[in-house]
């Protein structure tokens, strides 16, 4: 058995990143739809740390993208529970299926 | 078996696990909490890796805002105790073959690939050495991103605003509905 590597963090966060997608394709909850958003976020974040780390260690860079993107997310999740409580209510449900029409 | 490679293999399975729970679980509170595992899991990564700033923002944004408010969104939309429906077993099988399918296929990419790992662990990654470049101007500076990211913050937080403010003017003046659509 080897010392973890670059290798060992990709296939945890590739499987991190599928992991979401296939949240995403079974939830129909909103609110379990923007936490699969978050694990596929934090899998694109991972991978970027870990290039930093090992492919260029002498420079920033993915730290730097990492901070944005942790930025951007959070920024993200509150307009996105913004839309969801009102969306509940005006419709009384949070569920995909009954959210169909786009207009208030 | 060295103890840091011991670590690294624990986080791995905290984070894959919670967050395969996380996604799979029945009650909606639960799979938030297992999302909180597995983000704290992957701040013991960046540990892991010595980035400890980063993984200190990952705990103060993700940990502590974001599963929060994920939580309060959970309290503000759903009965308490009740489950979430039961999914058709059809779409599940098909989304677990399709997730399956693009996990192999982009392992293969990726075990295929050669990175030219660089050795030379010169890593200044201190708390310093980020703030210092980035609120630089120079080449490799940062400042221009991150005056665009405060100004997306702040936009962010007015259609916060916004998005909630609308239905309650509507809602709490009788009467209005009339003159506001």
């Amino acid at each position: 058995m080897q010392e973890p590597g670059l290798y060992h963090i990709l296939i945890v966060s590739t499987a991190l990143f599928f992991i979401g997608v296939y949240g995403f394709f079974t939830r129909r909850n909103l609110v379990t739809l923007l936490m699969s958003t978050e694990l596929i976020l934090n899998s694109v974040n991972l991978n970027f740390v870990a290039f930093n780390k090992y492919l260029w260690p002498g420079r920033l860079d993915g730290v730097f993208f990492a901070i944005f993107i942790i930025a951007i997310a959070a920024a993200e999740v509150a307009v996105a529970i913004a839309i969801i409580i009102n969306l509940y209510r005006s419709h009384k449900s949070i569920d995909v299926e009954k959210a169909e029409e786009m207009k208030y | 078996m060295p103890f840091s490679q011991v670590i690294f293999y624990l986080l791995a399975v905290l984070t894959l696990g919670s967050a395969l729970l996380a996604v799979t679980s029945r009650q909606i509170f639960r799979a938030a909490i297992y999302l909180l595992f597995s983000l704290i899991g992957i701040a013991g990564i960046y540990f892991w890796l010595q980035y400890e700033f980063i993984a200190a923002v990952q705990i103060v944004v993700y940990v502590g805002g974001i599963v929060v408010l994920i939580i309060f969104s959970i309290f503000l939309t759903q009965q308490a105790g009740e489950q979430l429906p039961k999914q058709k077993i059809v779409r599940k099988l098909f989304s677990a073959l399709a997730v399956f399918c693009g996990f192999a296929l982009v392992l293969i990419q990726v075990l295929n690939h050669d990175f030219g790992v660089n050795d030379s662990m010169v890593n200044d990654a201190s708390v310093a050495t980020i703030g210092r470049q980035l609120l630089d101007v120079d080449k490799s500076g940062m400042a221009l991103p991150f005056e665009v990211i405060s100004i997306l913050l702040l936009a962010a937080m007015i259609g916060c605003i916004v998005i909630a403010m609308r239905n309650r003017t509507v809602e709490s003046i009788p009467g209005s509905e009339t003159q506001t659509n």
